[in-house]
């Protein structure tokens, strides 16, 4: 039930202006693609491992192929035809024979032109269609699992973060978590992971306060949760990041291995990680075309600019970074029940009612977005070495994500200021969600909001700002505005950035078996 | 300071009662044994007698306790060694007009967090006008002309810009300290400064809010700061190097 009372024909104008907004950036992605675009599509197509004799360590195959093809001949055309003419012209019977080659010097890649173009273009699409019948299999595997062991028994789903560095460790963490009565976990990914122009190989065990996402690593922890998940009765769902230089082929890492969720903003990587904004845009929306055929949930990261922008003043770009998610993941496919958008608690707790608008905000966001299973993020900036009262906050934050229908609820660690969490920290945050939850009950049936009251007023207030914010940016442009530090207070040009000499503009002949193949969702 | 105050003890409710909470978590299976084997453990670090005032299990093969008791051990506040401030705490008018006054030119400042590194709001309280617990960053100050590189910033890249820019000094942050990530991190910028330029090298400044001030001469700076620094204590500690003659 409404209780914001919000103009349905200011929610309208906010939502178009947002789509005017995305319009340019989502024709811009569309004639471009990137590196990883077209390792991602090797991948699908069904490359794997790693040059394990390279001197700068292990290499995978696909950066090999993919950085050869480029000093051949470019990549405006796409890697799947001069990889697959390659294939036939040396009579090669794989991609990684092809790599091998490739590494040995032995391959020369040229662009193929008529009956050749089409036969490679040809191979290259059967070849990423199995791919893909990989991920459909997988999505198909997750619903019977969710029929026979069950969803969680109630909303919001419990979300916990894992993230000692070394895998093994993990996967003790995470089932103990599961057990504990977690819904989802997350792998927090390496220090440093996010500028990495390759995806590490194998099982990782040297994480910087996370640990590395590679394929085994997944594989690793996804039959754990399986297992575990059989123990506890419910489904237990696995996340980790689709972002920075390799988001795609993260993505198509997480398809073929049975991730559920992944954290994959628009603007999160140009502007905590500096990395160059037109690969971040035509990056994430492969990546989610990807998400949208997998079935997994996407998780926005709008909390993060209330770490560097204060969350009273800048609680209106919250609300516009959530409306271009939504627009750029309905454009890529992905559907209202994919959307986990974020938002967080992070109003100084020293400012008076600073609970009440910490519930303004997030009975908006909930009214906005009727459909979209929203991730609820626990305070960060403000906790303290003051742990205990880290735990009271944590558990105000916990109350407002009863009471306001959030989908997705991060769990709040009492320790955020001192350490990554120590397994009884884990334990704690827990209890206290519990606590929470069940003492709370079904209050948001008898939370009812002053019509003009404080709660309704700001709700409407921040509506306002941010469709005049988005006025603002249709007027100047997204890139334009991500450049004046208009999110988070990072000012970020479009032509500066780390990964941008990994964009090329499509040529007219471009072909990718894999964009076609999501594009029209078969 | 007076002799019994030279002595202390934690206080509880009562004055020498030395009563203080721990909590942790024992590798053992929750029961009798657990709550034992954390009142060995409480006994050895000097509690006695311990309490263990609570347990409970995490998952099967955890217990976590909550222990309450009295220390034997006794603090010599005349042993406690801490970095104090030797230099005053000046106002940013006191800052410009000592600057100069000993300077006669503006003192330039790199500051930069590095490694993979992407924490920029501590650097950024530091330095950005906006400034930290309500007082104004190094941009405010007149006589300052600071360099903010962000984040994820290379040591080479460091070095190259300090040198370009003829930086004084150079402030660096380091927040991630898993696998001591900030103590490697800092010791490599000190050295590549020291190789690159001797003693011509700037001044060099760590800080972040793990770090130990009392850490300089391991991570081979000239000063640490930890949490909770204001950038009115940098600015100070600056103009007391160009008064030692510490900057170039
Ligand atoms: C905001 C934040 C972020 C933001 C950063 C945004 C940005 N642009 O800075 C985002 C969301 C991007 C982020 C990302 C990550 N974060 Co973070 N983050 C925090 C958080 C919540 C607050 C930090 C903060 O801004 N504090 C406020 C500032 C003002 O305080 P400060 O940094 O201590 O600075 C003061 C002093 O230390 C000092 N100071 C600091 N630097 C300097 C430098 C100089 C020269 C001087 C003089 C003084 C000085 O002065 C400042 C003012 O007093 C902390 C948790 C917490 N509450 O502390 C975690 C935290 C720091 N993050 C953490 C981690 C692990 C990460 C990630 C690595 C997670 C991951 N695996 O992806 C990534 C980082 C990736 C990377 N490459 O670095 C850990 C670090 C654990 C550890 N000790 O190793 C923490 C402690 C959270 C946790 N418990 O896990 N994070």
């Amino acid at each position: 039930m409404a209780l914001l009372d919000l103009d349905g024909e200011v929610v309208g104008r906010a939502r178009a202006l947002a789509a005017r907004a995305a319009e340019p950036v989502i024709t811009l992605a569309r004639a471009h693609t990137t590196v990883a675009v077209e390792r991602a599509t090797l991948r699908l197509a069904g490359i794997t491992g790693a040059d394990t004799t390279h001197r700068a360590g292990d290499v995978p195959w696909v950066n090999r192929v993919v950085d050869t093809i480029r000093e051949h001949c470019g990549l405006e055309h796409g890697a799947v035809l001069p990889a697959f003419h390659a294939l036939r012209e040396h009579d090669l019977g794989s991609l990684t024979e092809l790599a091998e080659a490739t590494a040995a010097g032995q391959v020369r890649f040229t662009v193929p032109t008529g009956k050749q173009a089409e036969r490679a273009g040809r191979a290259a699409r059967t070849a990423v269609a199995k791919g893909l019948r990989t991920v459909d299999r997988n999505r198909g595997q997750r619903d019977k699992l969710v029929a026979r062991l069950g969803d969680p028994a109630r909303r919001p789903w419990i979300y916990l973060i894992v993230a000692t560095g070394d895998i093994d460790e993990d996967v003790v963490q995470a089932c103990n978590a599961a057990r504990a009565g977690a819904d989802v976990i997350a792998v927090i990914r390496s220090t440093g992971q996010s500028l990495l122009d390759y995806v590490p190989e194998g099982a990782t065990h040297h994480g910087f306060a996370g640990t590395y996402a590679t394929q085994e690593n997944f594989r690793i922890m996804r039959a754990a949760l399986d297992e575990v998940s059989k123990e506890v009765g419910r489904y237990v769902r696995l996340t980790n990041y689709a972002s920075g230089l390799c988001m795609p082929e993260i993505a198509v890492l997480a398809g073929l291995e049975r991730l559920d969720m992944m954290l994959n903003d628009s603007m999160y990587g140009i502007l905590f990680r500096d990395i160059n904004p037109i690969r971040t845009f035509v990056d994430q929306r492969f990546s989610r075309q990807v998400h949208a055929r997998a079935g997994i949930i996407i998780n926005t990261g709008e909390d993060n600019y209330l770490t560097t922008a204060d969350a009273v003043e800048a609680a209106h770009t919250v609300t516009v970074s959530q409306l271009l998610n939504e627009r750029f993941a309905h454009e890529a496919g992905l559907p209202d029940e994919l959307l986990g958008l974020g938002h967080a608690f992070e109003i100084n707790p020293d400012l008076a009612d600073s609970f009440r608008m910490e519930l303004a905000h997030a009975l908006l966001a909930r009214e906005l977005f009727p459909d979209a299973p929203l991730k609820w993020m626990p305070p960060t900036k403000h906790m303290t070495g003051d742990v205990f009262k880290g735990y009271l906050l944590d558990g105000f934050f916990n109350l407002v994500g009863a009471l306001t229908g959030q989908g997705i609820l991060l769990v709040g660690m009492m320790t955020e200021a001192v350490v990554t969490p120590f397994l009884s920290d884990r334990d704690l945050a827990l209890a206290n969600v519990r606590y929470v939850l069940n003492a709370a009950g079904n209050l948001h049936e008898d939370f009812r909001p002053a019509p003009d009251g404080f709660i309704v007023k700001r709700a409407h207030q921040v509506l306002g700002e941010a469709v005049d914010l988005l006025e603002r940016i249709c007027r100047d442009g997204l890139l334009t505005a991500i450049a004046e530090g208009t999110f988070g207070l990072m000012k970020r040009p479009p032509d500066a950035g780390k990964g941008a000499d990994g964009v090329v503009e499509k040529a007219d002949g471009y072909v990718n078996p894999a964009s076609e193949l999501l594009e029209a969702g078969q | 300071m007076s002799q019994d105050k030279r002595y202390v003890r934690p206080y509880g409710d009562t004055t020498g009662d030395g009563m203080v909470q721990m909590s942790f978590t024992l590798p053992v299976p929750h029961g009798p044994r657990a709550e034992g084997a954390a009142q060995q453990l409480a006994n050895k670090m000097g509690m006695d007698p311990a309490m263990v005032v609570h347990s409970h299990a995490i998952g099967a093969d955890f217990t976590f306790v909550v222990v309450y008791g009295s220390v034997q051990h006794l603090v010599d506040l005349e042993q406690v060694r801490v970095v104090e401030r030797e230099y005053p705490l000046l106002s940013p008018y006191e800052v410009n007009s000592e600057l100069k006054e000993s300077l006669g030119r503006k003192l330039v400042v790199v500051g930069a967090c590095i490694g993979t590194d992407a924490h920029t709001v501590g650097i950024d309280a530091i330095l950005n006008i906006k400034g930290f617990a309500g007082e104004k960053g190094l941009e405010y100050y007149r006589e300052l002309k600071v360099i903010n590189m962000g984040a994820q910033v290379s040591v080479p890249e460091l070095v190259k810009r300090a040198r370009t820019e003829k930086a004084d000094a150079v402030l660096v942050s380091q927040v991630v300290t898993q696998r001591d990530a900030h103590i490697l991190n800092t010791q490599e910028m000190s050295a590549a400064f020291r190789e690159a330029m001797g003693d011509r090298r700037p001044t060099l400044v760590a800080g972040g809010p793990r770090f130990d001030p009392l850490m300089a001469g391991d991570l081979g700076v000239d000063r640490v700061f930890g949490r909770g620094t204001t950038p009115g204590e940098v600015a100070s500690f600056l103009v007391h190097t160009v008064k030692k003659g510490v900057a170039a």
